[in-house]
């Protein structure tokens, strides 16, 4: 089972944090597994997975797509329809719930896209709990509508102005935060990357895409899908939906990374693609550096992907061949988000539009009886102006 | 003895340690500034090794690194400015930076490269000792010090685990929280400080928000060490004859001496 006992997946992982912040790993490490064997803390997480949620989500069968593609069959798996237009709920809800057990009051977060600040402030309105989120100064002028909404839901969003102005440095500040106060503060990650808990915490609270994808692609089917595509950031909706799949071996797992500009323009977020081995944000991974080991910018399209890094797990997966990423640009992004509006009338975010794109690619040169399952991460409402702005329209 | 234990050898001499990052504001100012401390009476000067995503750091020392790391200042600068230095000085000097420079750099060539620029310890913010024991391996071969910290947070089992691993001295943390210049110190800074001490007899050095000379005298009646940084970079901003520095170490320097003065 992984991680082994130090948070490691392979060579991946760790621990790389200022000593302040062990002991509060160590806490939370402690709480999770309690929290883990408690049939009751699952019990509650259903429930409010069922009711607040949203769940299960539907495995949509994209008839339009497919049939324009012309070749599998496509499925959706329509996380855009979980509570707050994301699949971040099901992570922030398990925290949400752990923090809550832990007796911790004051939550700290960072977000990107602005999905899972969102999704925290949502859980926290719903648990009484305090809220800060840390925002870039730069996706805060991208998604100005997901911090109005934060806001409304009684969270606190604070703007970030260092490095670039985006996701990596809010997450920064999320931890100087955490560090500042570790005694009565609980720092709700939103992916699966940062020292270990989290890379296998939030992994286990989104594998609950997978489980549902796996049961519900079997009742109707009898069998399990060919392909399993999603996009990778941080990478927590993908993993949620590999996970169970996992010891699966014909299920091919394939993560879609932000090819941005172009991957040879150095103006992208693929860490995986095109990046190296390093340490950031307390965790060994793939990451986009220089030559000093600093950690380069990225540019994304979507807000979501715009990270140097990625998840320690997604990194093991690549080594050793069990899944395998692909990197899509900025503009065949924007193509799988129109194509999906025109055939299905299903507007995604700007996130899973690349796995889209992706999808509809391969689908052509598949058989009839193929079936890929796409990971449909969120809905697109947040990324209106990007893309009536990146079409040159005015909406 | 490395040069850096002989420092807390000498009794009832409390060790003054400025950190400068290196290159802020130019790598001539470094250059000259280091000589310039150990003139003042410092006894161990931190050289701060940029990194774009300094963590632990607060807003005065980002700001020096994302403004050293636009003039070009890498890992291989650096430790070329501390080969000049070592030239100049005979205290020792130490790196202060976070663990992917020196990952990306090779552990062992960066150790390798540190022994030929006369470097005498590293101290790594982001690497707790459960990371640690790779590069501890090669910095004891290389008589390098690799010096850990400890926080307000560390258990007594942390406490005895750091003290064990630890070479050269402690870096006591004093406060739950970055890099900084603070009004007031802790109030359980003192009983922080005993209890690491009823552990262990590793030289122990505050740092964190030390940014007066009042407040080092303070530290200096539990400490074998005062370690300052923000205040230093803050008075280097705009001082180009370096005057308020070397003004500002002398007053911490007469601080320690006189730990006990009203």
């Amino acid at each position: 089972m992984l991680p082994d006992n130090k948070g490691y997946f392979g060579d991946y992982g760790g621990r790389f944090v200022p000593e302040t912040l062990v002991p509060a790993l160590n806490e939370l490490t402690e709480a999770y597994e309690e929290a883990k064997a408690d049939s009751t803390f699952w019990a509650e997480f259903d429930s409010l997975s069922r009711h607040y949620s949203g769940r299960p989500t539907p495995l949509y069968l994209a008839h339009g797509l497919s049939k324009h593609c012309g070749g599998a069959q496509i499925f959706l798996k329509r996380e855009d329809l979980a509570h707050t237009g994301a699949h971040k709920i099901n992570n922030a809800l398990g925290q949400g719930l752990l923090a809550r057990r832990m007796g911790k009051r004051r939550i700290i977060a960072e977000t990107g896209a602005g999905q899972h600040g969102v999704a925290t402030a949502a859980v926290c309105a719903m648990l009484g709990l305090q809220c800060i989120i840390y925002m870039g100064e730069e996706d805060m002028r991208r998604q100005s509508l997901n911090v109005f909404r934060m806001k409304l839901m009684g969270a606190e969003v604070r703007p970030v102005s260092g490095g670039s102005r985006t996701l990596k440095d809010a997450i920064n500040e999320a931890i100087r935060d955490w560090v500042t106060n570790p005694r009565d503060s609980y720092y709700l990650l939103g992916s699966v990357v940062g020292p270990y808990p989290y890379p296998s915490m939030v992994r286990d609270f989104q594998s609950i895409i997978g489980k549902e994808t796996r049961q519900q692609i079997l009742d109707e089917f009898g069998r399990l899908p060919d392909y399993i595509i999603a996009c990778v950031g941080g990478g927590s909706n993908a993993i949620g939906i590999f996970y169970p799949f996992l010891d699966d071996k014909d299920v091919k797992l394939i993560g879609v990374e932000a090819a941005g500009k172009g991957l040879n323009t150095g103006e992208h977020a693929a860490s995986l693609a095109a990046g190296s081995v390093g340490v950031l944000h307390g965790a060994k991974s793939y990451l986009l550096q220089d030559g000093d080991g600093q950690i380069r910018e990225t540019h994304s399209v979507s807000a979501g992907l715009d990270y140097p890094g990625v998840g320690p797990e997604h990194s093991y997966l690549k080594d050793t061949g069990r899944a395998t990423y692909v990197a899509v640009s900025d503009k065949e992004a924007l193509e799988g988000f129109q194509l999906l509006c025109r055939t299905e009338g299903i507007t995604p975010a700007l996130e899973p539009a690349h796995a889209i794109f992706h999808a509809a690619k391969m689908a052509g040169s598949l058989k009839k009886e193929q079936i890929i399952v796409v990971n449909l991460s969120g809905r697109g409402d947040k990324d209106m102006d990007i893309v009536a702005e990146a079409l040159g329209v005015k909406p | 003895m490395s040069r850096i234990t002989s420092v807390f050898s000498q009794p009832g001499h409390i060790a003054l340690i400025p950190y400068i990052t290196v290159g802020y504001p130019s790598i001539e100012a470094t250059l000259k500034m280091v000589p310039l401390l150990a003139d003042s009476g410092c006894d161990i000067v931190e050289l701060g090794i940029p990194f774009s995503d300094p963590l632990a750091d607060g807003t005065t020392i980002q700001k020096a690194s994302f403004y050293a790391l636009k003039n070009g200042v890498t890992p291989k600068v650096c430790l070329e400015v501390a080969k000049q230095l070592r030239q100049k000085v005979d205290i020792p000097l130490v790196f202060m930076t976070y663990f992917n420079p020196v990952f990306s750099y090779g552990l062992e060539e960066f150790c390798s490269a540190c022994n030929k620029s006369g470097i005498d310890g590293l101290i790594i913010p982001d690497l707790p000792p459960e990371e640690g024991s790779g590069l501890e391996l090669i910095t004891q071969r290389r008589g390098l010090d690799l010096i850990y910290l400890l926080a307000p947070t560390s258990t007594d089992e942390r406490i005895r685990l750091i003290a064990e691993k630890s070479k050269g001295f402690i870096y006591l943390v004093s406060v739950t929280g970055v890099t900084g210049v603070r009004d007031k110190l802790p109030t359980d800074l003192e009983a922080f400080v005993a209890k690491v001490r009823e552990i262990t007899t590793q030289p122990l050095c505050v740092g964190f928000g030390i940014s007066a000379p009042e407040q080092a005298r303070q530290v200096a009646r539990i400490a074998d060490g005062v370690i300052v940084g923000s205040r230093i970079i803050q008075l280097m901003e705009d001082d180009e004859s370096m005057v308020d520095v070397v003004d500002f170490a002398r007053e911490l320097r007469s601080a320690l001496d006189r730990p006990n003065r009203i």
